[in-house]
């Protein structure tokens, strides 16, 4: 085992310098591409210029602010859509009946695209926090709800019928046969449903206007800022990788006991 | 299952929400929720004719173009990148991070560096859907069969009929999971795009009524959106069976066994 982790140590150092190299060569085009004249630099500015502006942004309060803002929504709007999902994922799962009498409404709601309901929002809520709540939990709901019926579709048969033998009850059964086999499910859904959440999140405030990062990008590309903009768009990247990357190890964590070593997310 | 418990299981939810919908709105003058036949009416009176040559169709024909070229490019990058090594190894991180960012930030930037026309909104849908095919293409190539692949090897089987007969087969359930979320993305920047900047198309409109309190006409812009992602789920669906139908009979054959 020991032997086995040192030898693939090599390539994987390796792999690690050439995907840095990537990241530098990217910033580096990017860096020339203005410069040379190649693209105006009214419209992009090099590179170093953008992560200047970054860097001092890191320094104002007033971005750590906008930061917070989207991700209280973004949390808050995960955590709400994860609760619903669970609640009403576990009540139709349990009985065949409800599968199939909801199947068609499910199939026909969870397409509708959230930010369809951008005007509803804006006409009931304006540009407070709820109007980007309605629109993260709505896209993340469906996430986490179809991964979590796929999940409880998957119980094997013959355990729920041995504990159910054995008298485990209706809520019993739910965590100790259900629960383990929907979790690896669950997690999947929470992942795609982080992801989406922050989408949601920043499409609300660059369109709606609600406070946040996105808000920040609309107002300093419509005041010309465009630097700034660059910047800004940057860190909600970063802001992406660090919440892909969270779910991931969070996914690792939960699911450590589990046997099967799933391969990557079918959906 | 008889045919008439299906039919009862199929219709028996969505009818009884109407119905419920139609009593609950029967006696109320609530300004923001229309009634149902109020709202069919304005469905029909709003988006045929004029509005859906105007602002339905060109919507979708972006749509459509955007979508095209994500899948189509998202294919052909994800194979080339996945079947490199250095290649991979030296672009992964930045494709992580270039997938990490929310789409629809790119709508202004997109703007500043096109302008605000039609292949602006293109290039939204592109940049934002590209990610779920390419990069599960690249995962995909990355993981397929080494025993199938060394086979290829010693029958001699390279460059194109390789890729052709083996990687291509080999990573469509991928590609197909990745376009079905590109589908979604790409109708959701379909109209932030057309929110965002534009004076036309579905997106535009639908703000428009908003802006003008025509609550009814902007309901049924809402419901148009969502016909919109059931006719792609459905299209899909039927494509991805098509194209997977020996994949799925062969899931059923092991699970089975």
């Amino acid at each position: 085992m020991r032997n086995q982790r040192s030898a693939a140590a090599g390539p994987k150092a390796k792999a690690l310098g050439l995907g840095i190299g990537g990241i530098i060569l990217f910033f580096l085009i990017w860096e020339a591409t203005p410069r040379l004249g190649l693209v105006s630099d009214r419209y992009l500015p090099p590179a170093s210029e953008v992560l200047g502006r970054l860097g001092q942004y890191l320094t104002e309060a007033a971005f750590w602010k906008d930061v917070a803002d989207t991700m209280t929504s973004w949390a808050l709007g995960l955590v709400i859509a994860t609760v619903a999902a669970i609640v009403v994922g576990l009540i139709i799962g349990s009985s065949r009946f409800l599968r199939r009498a909801t199947h068609t409404t499910i199939e026909f709601l969870r397409p509708i695209p959230s930010v369809a309901l951008i005007p509803l929002a804006v006409l009931i809520f304006g540009t407070s926090i709820e109007s980007t709540l309605l629109l993260v939990v709505y896209a993340s709901f469906w996430q986490v709800l179809l991964q979590l019926l796929y999940g409880i579709a998957d119980v094997d048969a013959v355990a729920n019928d041995t504990a159910k033998s054995y008298g485990l009850g209706p809520l019993a059964r739910v965590r100790y046969v259900i629960w383990p086999t929907a979790l690896p499910y669950l997690m999947t859904g929470l992942r795609l449903a982080a992801a989406v959440a922050l989408i949601l999140a920043i499409t609300a405030e660059l369109i709606i206007g609600t406070p946040g990062l996105g808000k920040q990008i609309a107002l300093t590309q419509s005041g010309g800022a465009i630097s700034s903009m660059y910047a800004l768009v940057l860190a909600t990247g970063m802001i992406g990788v660090l919440i892909n990357l969270g779910a991931r190890i969070i996914e690792k964590r939960v699911l450590s006991w589990h046997p099967s070593v799933r391969g990557e997310v079918v959906l | 299952m008889s045919p008439l418990k299906r039919i009862a299981y199929f219709f028996g939810l969505p009818i009884l929400l109407i119905a419920l919908w139609y009593a609950l709105s029967f006696g109320s003058t609530n300004f923001f929720v229309p009634k149902p036949i109020e709202l069919a009416q304005t469905l029909w009176t709003t988006w045929i004719g004029e509005r859906f040559v105007d602002d339905v169709l060109p919507s979708l024909g972006r749509l459509a173009v955007g979508l095209f070229f994500a899948i189509g490019l998202g294919i052909v990058l994800g194979l080339l990148i996945g079947s490199t090594r250095w290649l991979r190894n030296l672009l992964e991180p930045l494709l992580e991070f270039f997938r990490a960012i929310p789409p629809p930030v790119l709508v202004p930037l997109l703007m500043l560096l096109i302008g605000v026309n039609d292949s602006m909104k293109v290039a939204v849908i592109i940049s934002g859907a590209i990610w779920p095919v390419l990069l599960n293409t690249v995962e995909g190539v990355r993981a397929v069969d080494s025993v199938l692949s060394d086979s290829c090897r010693s029958y001699g089987i390279r460059g194109f009929a390789r890729i052709r007969y083996f990687v291509l087969p080999a990573v469509t359930p991928q590609i197909m999971a990745g376009v079905r979320q590109s589908l979604s993305i790409g109708l959701i920047l379909m109209v932030i795009s057309e929110m965002f900047a534009s004076s036309s198309g579905l997106g535009f409109t639908i703000v428009q009524f908003q802006r003008n309190f025509a609550i009814p006409e902007m309901w049924s812009g809402i419901v148009v959106l969502g016909l919109i992602g059931l006719g792609l789920a459905i299209i899909f669906q039927f494509v991805e069976r098509r194209v997977l139908h020996w994949y799925h009979g062969l899931k059923e054959i092991t699970h089975d066994s």
